[in-house]
Parts: C-alpha cells; structure tokens; sequence
C-alpha cells in the first residue's frame, strides 16, 4: 500500500497537470516512492499505475527507461558518479577508484552493511564543478577530491 | 545601458551577462534580487500598454536571437508559428534538460536567476496565446528543481502568475516538471513524451510541436537562455541586442567552459568573441599545459584541434566556417595530455547509453561504434577498425527519427579526421599515442 504521505505528495504532482491526464505524473509518483523506499519493486510500480489509472506496463516502460530509477535494493546512501567526458578530463576515475577502493565494492554493487552502493552516471549537468557525485539523487557534490571523498563519506556514515 | 559598458562589450573581451546578471548578487534567485534590477516590468508594461504579440515577434527577430538549446533556430520565426488567437488550451514549454556532456548553463541560471525565466516564459505565452507551461528539469539538478519550485510559489504569491496576473486580463500558470535521467528528454517531442508520462521516444515529425504537441495540443519548445534572453531584449530593444553580438548572431551567449582550464564555469559573452579571448577569461589551459582540441558546442558538435579554435570567433557563422557548431555553448577544453583514443570512447558509451532504441541504425550503430572503439582501447584493434567506424557512422547519420544518431556519428567522424595518427598509432601498438600524465 501507498502511505498516506506518499499520497499526498502525488496529489501534489497531480495538480500540475489536467484532470484527465493524470498519467503526466508517473515519473514524479515513482521518484516520490523510491525516495521513500530506497528502490522500486513491481507492486510498488503497479501501486503507482494504479493509482494514477494507467496500464501497468506504462509504468514498468518509464521505471526501465530513466536511468535514475533504481530497480534493485540500492544502499542507504546511492552514490552516483559522473564519468562522462568533462568529469574524465578532471580526473573522476581518480575518485572512482578511490570510492571503490574506499567502500571495497564496484559499479552497481551494495556494501556489506547495506549502507552504499555506487553506480556510474552520465552528464549531470553541472560539468564547471567536475569531478561531482550525487548522493541519493538529490545533493550533488562538485570539485571532488579522494580527501573531500572520505569527508562526505564519513558524515554520512555519522 | 551605460554606454560604456556597451562599448567595452564590443571589444568582445568581456563577458557581458543578461541571463546570469543576478549570478554576482546576494540572495540571486529571489523575488526581490528581480524586481531590484527591474524585473517584472516587462510583461507589465507589455499587458498595460496591450502591446501587440505582432509587434513584440517584429522586436525579437531584430534582435537576432537564436534557439539556445542548439538548434539556433530564429526564436522570432518560431514564435510566429503558434497563432494568438488560435482556440483551446496551448503551451508553453521550457526545456531544462540539459544533458549533453559539458552543458551546465541553465543549471545556473534557474539557481540564480529563475525570475528572467519565468517574465520571458509568461511574455512567451502572451505572444502565443497560450495559458500553460511546464519548465522541465534535468534530473540530476534536484536543488535546482526546488529553488525553481520556490521562485514558482513566489512569482504565483505576487501575482506575476496564475490568473488575472497583476490585475491584467491576462492567465498563465507555469509548473516545474523533474526529469529523471534520460538525455534523450532534451531532445523536444521526447520531452513532450515525458511530460505525458510515458519513455521519452522522440515523435516521428511532422507533425511539429507547433500544430501537435502535450496532449495534441499547439505546443511552443525553447532552451532556457532562450526565454532567459526576452525580458532584456523587450526592455532595451531588439537592435540593442543584435548590436551586442556580430551578424547573424544577435546577443549574448553562455559558453559553459570545462575540461582542461584553470577555472571552468559558465562565461556569458557576445557572441562574436575570439576563442582565444574566452580561453583567457577562464584562466588559460590548465597547469600551464598546451592547447590540444576543444569541443566547441557539446560532443554533438565537432571537435577542433588547437590550430583551427585558435582563429575562430564564437558565433553561428565563425564556428560553422571552421566545420563545427556553437551547439549548446558547451565548449570542452582538452590539454596536450589527453588521450583521443579513450575520449572518444567514453562519448560513445555515452550515445550507446542514452540511445532510446527506437531507430535500428541508432540502437545498433551506437553499439558497434562502442565495442570497436573498446577492442582498440584495449589494445586489440584491428587496421580495418578505423574505416569500418567511419561506415557505421555515416550510415547512422540521416536515418534516425531524431538528431541523436546524427549527433553519435560527430564525434567519431570528427576525431578520427583530425587525430588519425593516434586512432592508427593505437592500433599498430595497441597502447595510447599519449601517456596520461597525473601531477
């Protein structure tokens, strides 16, 4: 079941578009879940479907197609590191061997105690602050250092 | 404008904001940084004195702005092709997904300066008839997406959004909208898929967004700087704004600077400036190294070795006399230690990656390109390896429902026309031309 703060965080989507369109906020419906979940299951994207009137399979579509959704249990804090070519030109394999190092697990794999799990991006976005990293989708890191690594790493091991 | 100010801009050696003039101000994004510089006032003046969108269109194509998502599409002839009075819902839409690797600049200036978005989006409106409006943001810029929510909850407070906007017959409601990874978004019809709710599949077209856009409705697509670029040029005159840049290219634009420079970061500057002059103002190649290739516009735009960018002006016509683009302003710098041979290939995982699946030649052409230039990368190329990537390109190229295909083909076209030596010095010994050096 969807708790009742998820729905209520879905209605508030579902104002942004017109009545008989509600299916224009899978993406925001599935981001709201997986926040609150860590990851997405097949009852939760049906769940999701179903709330917003719209074939399972449509909803399965959008999980599998944007790649920030993640369909396997992720860590509690998912690490995502830029690797594309402004981050590369800064070095970000440096800080992705170090992350590797550091957490002793590899691209798409979880840490022992469940608390992170990494995984390669593409362009964020912000490619001035090369190398970046976000931590659970939402707060970017930029101007990263093996030193600055171990620092975020550590507060949020706190 | 103080005057000399104009002046010193014409000299092309400074930069010259209009989209990140809030970017040096306390408290950038705020309601109240905007009005201070005169924000708002624009589509006030615009719904007091009923200027007419005929009249307001006529000022735009004078001021020679082009679509600044890449394109460079005249925003005034784009403009004209939703019809005012046309019946039934219409939109305006604004496209914030910026993923092509090196582009940064609307990430700026929704963190600084949401306010010029919105005033140009609702003049937008105006000019189109349209009543509804969605901002779509990359996904990976989620600070950004809340303080545009933010800007978006103030503007409504104060009436420059919502109905009856400052007491004018006039309606508009504008909301944010949150990608979620897929750089194909940015591509506008997949966009418009996305906004429905389904995978971002870019439209088989025509039919354009124009005639049939969100929900089959009239649907008017633009880069964020576009609308950005509106407030100023309403305010100061379309020939202002053309007199700032060079022929053809009207205005200011924002180069977002990566890669191998002392201070990357986005530079908004007349377009028309040398290369050279840009590459001072971010502080000159890195730890004093040499200038080897710079990506002018994004990697779907061809690269330049040192030589060529070198006596090139940033603008539509002098990029493209130099067999490139100012694409999306997102110019890459590459210093004398970087490897051709890899950087090629991790755009290419990057277009094999982000493909939608929708065309053969792209799913399957950006696939090939990738494991050849992988079997090269790990010493295991083949001498024919280099002209059967330029084959697999060319026959991506062209026959995609999208620019994406066309796009994946630049890069290896491109790098292969001007570092052949190292593709085949590569190959030969099966080790990179150039040993990467970490300080």
């Amino acid at each position: 079941m969807l708790t009742k703060i998820t729905i209520q965080k879905i209605d508030k989507e579902l104002k942004k578009f017109p009545d008989d369109q509600k299916q224009s906020a899978i993406i925001a419906a599935l981001q709201i879940i997986q926040t609150e979940n860590g990851f997405l299951t097949n009852d939760l994207i049906a769940m999701a479907a179903d709330y917003l009137d719209m074939p399972k399979i449509a909803a399965m579509e959008v999980a599998t197609f944007y790649n920030m959704f993640e369909l396997k249990p992720a860590g509690k804090y998912k690490i995502s590191i830029c690797t594309n070519i402004s981050c590369a030109l800064r070095d970000a394999d440096d800080i992705v061997c170090h992350l590797k190092k550091k957490l002793k697990i590899d691209f798409n794999e979880v840490t022992k105690d469940k608390k992170f799990s990494l995984k390669e991006s593409e362009c964020m976005g912000a490619c001035g602050g090369a190398p970046l990293m976000t931590v659970n989708n939402q707060k970017m890191y930029e101007y990263l250092t093996p030193q600055k690594v171990d620092q975020i790493l550590e507060e949020l091991d706190s | 404008m103080e005057k000399g100010r104009q002046n010193k801009a014409f000299e092309k050696k400074e930069t010259f904001p209009i989209c990140l003039r809030t970017s040096h101000l306390d408290d950038s994004a705020s309601l109240k940084t905007y009005l201070d510089i005169g924000g708002y006032q624009q589509i006030q003046r615009i719904l007091r004195e009923k200027i007419s969108p005929e009249k307001l269109i006529e000022e735009i194509k004078i001021s020679g702005l082009r679509g600044r998502g890449g394109a460079g599409f005249p925003t005034g002839i784009k403009w004209s092709f939703i019809q005012n009075d046309s019946p039934g819902t219409k939109y305006i839409v604004c496209n914030s997904d910026e993923g092509e690797p090196g582009t940064f600049k609307d990430r700026e200036i929704i963190k600084n300066n949401p306010h010029q978005i919105i005033e140009g989006m609702t003049i937008a409106a105006y000019i189109m008839g349209a009543q509804v409006g969605y901002n779509y943001i990359h996904g990976e810029i989620w600070e950004e997406y809340e303080s545009f929510e933010n800007a978006l909850a103030e503007a409504k407070k104060a009436n420059f959004l919502g109905k009856s906007i400052c007491g004018f017959n006039f309606d508009f409601e504008l909301f944010a909208f949150h990608g979620y990874g897929a750089y194909i978004c940015g591509e506008e019809t997949a966009l418009i898929e996305s906004i429905e709710g389904k995978k971002g599949q870019p439209r088989f077209k025509p039919p354009f967004p124009a005639t049939y856009g969100i929900y089959g409705r009239p649907t008017n697509v633009n880069n964020t700087e576009t609308y950005a670029s509106i407030p100023w040029i309403i305010q100061n005159g379309g020939e202002s704004f053309a007199n700032i840049g060079v022929e053809n290219s009207g205005g200011t634009k924002i180069f977002s600077v990566s890669g191998h420079v002392e201070n990357p970061g986005n530079y908004e500057i007349p377009l028309g400036m040398p290369f050279n002059e840009l590459l001072k103002l971010a502080g000159g190649v890195w730890k004093g190294r040499t200038l080897k290739a710079v990506i002018p516009g994004g990697p779907s735009t061809p690269v330049l070795p040192a030589s060529e960018i070198m006596k090139t002006t940033l603008d539509y016509d002098g990029l493209k006399n130099a067999g490139s683009s100012v694409g999306a302003g997102s110019l890459i710098v590459m210093d004398d230690t970087t490897c051709m041979v890899s950087t090629l290939k991790r755009l290419s995982y990057f277009f094999y990656e982000e493909s939608c699946g929708q065309c053969t030649p792209c799913r399957e052409g950006t696939g090939w390109v990738y494991r050849v230039i992988k079997r090269i990368v790990e010493g295991k190329g083949k001498p024919e390896d280099m002209e059967l990537l330029q084959d697999v390109s060319q026959k991506i190229s062209g026959r995609t429902i999208c620019a994406l295909g066309d796009a994946a083909a630049v890069p290896v076209l491109s790098f292969i026309k001007y570092f052949k030596s190292e593709f085949e010095y590569f190959i030969k010994n099966g080790k990179s031309m150039v040993a990467k050096t970490h300080d």
